[in-house]
C-alpha cells in the first residue's frame, strides 16, 4: 500500500517535472497552430509536401472553376491530338484523348476523386483500426490473441488483392469503392496501434490513473487513447497515399470507379488502349498520381518526425 | 538453445495454421458476400426450378457453416472444385501459373534487392550529402510512382518507340525484362530506404566503432561489420515488402499481360470464376505465409540474441 502511494506520488511529480521540460523545449506563449506552421517552415520536406498537398486539395474543390475546358466535352476535331495543340474552340496544353477531351481539365476533375476516396476511406479505416487495436492492445489476453490472429489472416492476402477481390464480387462503384477501401484499410492501423497500447499501458502515469481510483475505461479513453493518436496520424498521412495508388490501380483494371466519373486510374487505362499513337493520354494521369502521392508521403515524413517523440530533435 | 530453437518452430508452426484458418475463413466469406453465388452464375432464362436445382447442386442451399465445413476439408485434399470457365479443377488452373509469377516476383526480388541495398549502403555512409538526397528522393518518387504506370511508361518507350522489347505475353526471355524492373524498382525503392536507416542505425553501434579505431579498413567494416548485422532488419523487410510484390504483380501481370497468377485472378474475377479465385487466394496467402515463416527461422538461426516469442 505505501509502496505503491509513493510509485504513484514518484510518477505524479516525474510526469509534471515531464511536462515542464516539455513546455520549456517549446518558444512560450504560442499557439499550437502556430508553432506547427513554424516547424514546419524549418522543413524543406514539410514545405514541399504540404505545397503538393494543399494545391491538390484546392484543385479538388475549385476545379471546375478554374479548368480550361469542360471535362466531358468532345471535341471532334481534335482527337488524340499531342499536348499543345489549339483550335478554334481553344487551346489544349497537355493534348487531347480519345474523344478530343481536354487532358489537363480532366486531370483537374480526376483529383476530387483521389482526394475524396484518399480521406473519406482512411477517415473509415482509421476509426476502425485504432478502435480496434485499442481494445486489443488493452483488454489483452483471450480476446487479443484472437483478434490478432484475425489480424494475421487478413494481413497474408495483400491489400490489393484483397480490396481486387472484394470489389470483384461486390461490384463497385465511387462509393463502394471508398467503403471498401476504408473497411480493409484498418487492418495496418490494428497492429500498430496495439503495439503502442502495449507500450503506453505499462506507462507511469497510467498507472498513477488507476492507482487515483480511475475506472478501466476513463484510463482508456482518456490516458492510453490520446497518446496513441500520433501513431495512428503518422499511418494515416501513409494510408492516405496507399488508398490513392490503390484506388487507381482498380480503376485501371475496371474494377473501381466506373465512366462517366472521371479518374486518374481510368484515364490511365483509356490510355492503355491507345498507348502506340498517344503516350500523352498515359504519361499526364500518371505524373499527376505520382506527384499527389508523393506530396502525401512528405507530409507523412514531415508529421513522424513532427509527432513522435523518439524522433523529434534528433532529426 | 537446440530445445529452444526446436519449441519456437512448433510454435510458429501452429500460428501459421491458425492463420491459413483464418486465411480460409475470410476468403470463403468474401465469395459470399455478392449474395446468392448461383443468381451471379446462372443464366437469365433459368427457371425457379433449374435455379434450385443449381443452388442445391452446388450445396447453396446448406448452412454457411456447413458450407464452410465442405469447402475447407475438400480443400485440404487439394480440391477446390472446378473451375466452370477452363472446365478443369481450379486448383490445376492456378498451379499451372504459379511457376510464371514465382519467376516474375524472383527476377523483380533480384532486381530489387541489386539497387536497393548497395544505394542504401552508399545513401547512408554519406548521410545528408549530396548523393544521399538524390538517393533518398529517388526512393520517395518510387514509392510514390504505381508500378503499373511504370510499366506503361517502359512500354511506351521500349516497344513503341525504340521497338527493343515485346510488350506483352512471355513468350520470349526478353519479355521477362520489363515486367520484371517495373516491380522490382518499386521494390528497391522500399528496400533502400529501409537499407539506410538500418545501416545507419548499425553504422552507431560500439562494435562498428571499435573495429574503426583497431584501424580496419574502411570496406571491412562497412561490408563485414556494418553490412551484416544491417541485414538481420533488412531481411524482415524483404519478407513484408513481398506481399507488396504480390500484390503489385496482379496489376502488372495484366499490364503485360504475362501469364502468371496475378491476371489469372483478375480475369476470374471479372468472370466470377469464383473456385479459381478461392484457389488463387489461397495459394497467394500460403505462399506469403510461408515465406515469412522461413524468414523467421533464418532470422532465428541468424541472431541468436533473438529471444523465444
Amino acid at each position: 500500500m505505501t509502496m505503491d502511494r509513493q510509485s504513484s506520488h514518484l510518477s505524479k511529480a516525474e510526469s509534471v517535472a515531464g511536462r515542464r521540460a516539455d513546455t520549456a523545449v517549446l518558444p512560450a506563449r504560442r499557439s499550437a497552430p502556430v508553432r506547427i506552421l513554424q516547424t514546419l517552415a524549418q522543413s524543406p520536406v514539410g514545405v514541399a509536401g504540404s505545397l503538393i498537398v494543399t494545391v491538390v486539395v484546392i484543385l479538388a474543390f475549385i476545379g471546375p472553376v478554374i479548368s480550361p475546358h469542360d471535362p466531358q466535352g468532345r471535341n471532334i476535331r481534335g482527337r488524340f491530338q499531342p499536348p499543345g495543340y489549339a483550335d478554334s474552340v481553344g487551346s489544349y496544353v497537355l493534348g487531347n484523348d480519345q474523344l478530343g477531351r481536354d487532358i489537363l481539365s480532366r486531370i483537374i476533375a480526376g483529383s476530387r476523386v483521389s482526394v475524396l476516396v484518399g480521406v473519406v476511406s482512411v477517415l473509415i479505416s482509421g476509426t476502425i483500426g485504432v478502435i480496434y487495436g485499442l481494445i486489443s492492445g488493452f483488454v489483452g489476453g483471450i480476446i487479443d490473441s484472437v483478434l490478432m490472429r484475425i489480424v494475421d489472416g487478413l494481413l497474408a492476402i495483400p491489400f490489393i488483392i484483397l480490396v481486387i477481390a472484394i470489389s470483384g464480387v461486390v461490384g463497385a462503384g465511387l462509393s463502394t469503392l471508398i467503403l471498401i477501401l476504408g473497411f480493409t484499410g484498418w487492418i495496418t492501423y490494428a497492429r500498430v496501434i496495439r503495439g503502442e497500447v502495449l507500450k503506453v499501458r505499462e506507462m507511469e502515469y497510467v498507472i498513477a490513473a488507476y492507482a487515483l481510483g480511475q475506472s478501466r475505461r476513463k484510463v482508456m479513453l482518456i490516458h492510453i487513447l490520446p497518446n496513441v493518436v500520433s501513431s495512428a496520424i503518422v499511418l494515416a498521412a501513409v494510408q492516405v497515399g496507399v488508398t490513392i495508388l490503390a484506388e487507381s490501380s482498380l480503376s485501371f483494371l475496371g474494377l473501381g470507379v466506373k465512366p462517366p466519373t472521371v479518374t486518374w486510374g481510368l484515364m490511365l487505362s483509356d490510355g492503355r488502349q491507345y498507348i502506340n499513337s498517344a503516350w500523352w493520354m498515359t504519361a499526364f494521369p500518371g505524373i499527376a498520381i505520382t506527384i499527389t502521392v508523393l506530396g502525401v508521403v512528405f507530409l507523412g515524413d514531415w508529421l513522424r518526425d513532427f509527432l513522435d517523440p523518439n524522433v523529434r530533435g534528433r532529426a | 538453445m537446440g530445445v529452444n530453437l526446436r519449441g519456437f518452430i512448433v510454435s510458429r508452426m501452429v500460428q501459421l495454421v491458425v492463420t491459413m484458418f483464418i486465411v480460409s475463413v475470410v476468403v470463403f466469406l468474401i465469395l459470399r458476400l455478392s449474395g446468392d453465388p448461383v443468381m451471379v452464375v446462372a443464366p437469365d432464362f433459368f427457371s425457379q426450378e433449374q435455379i434450385d436445382q443449381m443452388r442445391k447442386f452446388w450445396g447453396f442451399d446448406r448452412p454457411l457453416g456447413e458450407q464452410y465445413i465442405t469447402f475447407i476439408t475438400k480443400a485440404i485434399s487439394g480440391d477446390f472444385g472446378t473451375s466452370y470457365l477452363k472446365k478443369l479443377p481450379a486448383m490445376e488452373v492456378v498451379i499451372n501459373r504459379l511457376g510464371n509469377t514465382w519467376l516474375l516476383a524472383a527476377a523483380s526480388a533480384a532486381i530489387g534487392v541489386t539497387i536497393a541495398v548497395p544505394l542504401g549502403v552508399l545513401s547512408a555512409l554519406k548521410r545528408n550529402s549530396l548523393i544521399d538526397l538524390i538517393i533518398t528522393s529517388l526512393s520517395s518518387l518510387g514509392t510514390a510512382m504505381p508500378s503499373f504506370w511504370l510499366g506503361l511508361m517502359l512500354i511506351i518507350v521500349f516497344s513503341v518507340h525504340l521497338r527493343m522489347l515485346p510488350a506483352f505475353g512471355a513468350l520470349e526471355p526478353k519479355a521477362l525484362i520489363m515486367p520484371s524492373v517495373t516491380l522490382g524498382v518499386g521494390m528497391a525503392a522500399r528496400l533502400s530506404r529501409m537499407t539506410r536507416s538500418a545501416m545507419l542505425e548499425v553504422l552507431n553501434q560500439d562494435y562498428v566503432r571499435t573495429a574503426r579505431s583497431k584501424g580496419l579498413m574502411h570496406k571491412t567494416v562497412v561490408m563485414r561489420h556494418a553490412l551484416r548485422n544491417a541485414l538481420i532488419p533488412i531481411v524482415t523487410v524483404f519478407g513484408l515488402q513481398l506481399g507488396w510484390l504480390l500484390g503489385g504483380s496482379v496489376v502488372v501481370e495484366s499490364v503485360f499481360s504475362w501469364p502468371g497468377l496475378g491476371r489469372l485472378m483478375i480475369d476470374s474475377i471479372s468472370v466470377r470464376d469464383n473456385t479459381v479465385v478461392q484457389a488463387g487466394l489461397l495459394w497467394i496467402a500460403l505462399s506469403f505465409i510461408l515465406i515469412n515463416y522461413a524468414i523467421d527461422v533464418i532470422y532465428i538461426i541468424l541472431d541468436p540474441r533473438i529471444k523465444f516469442q
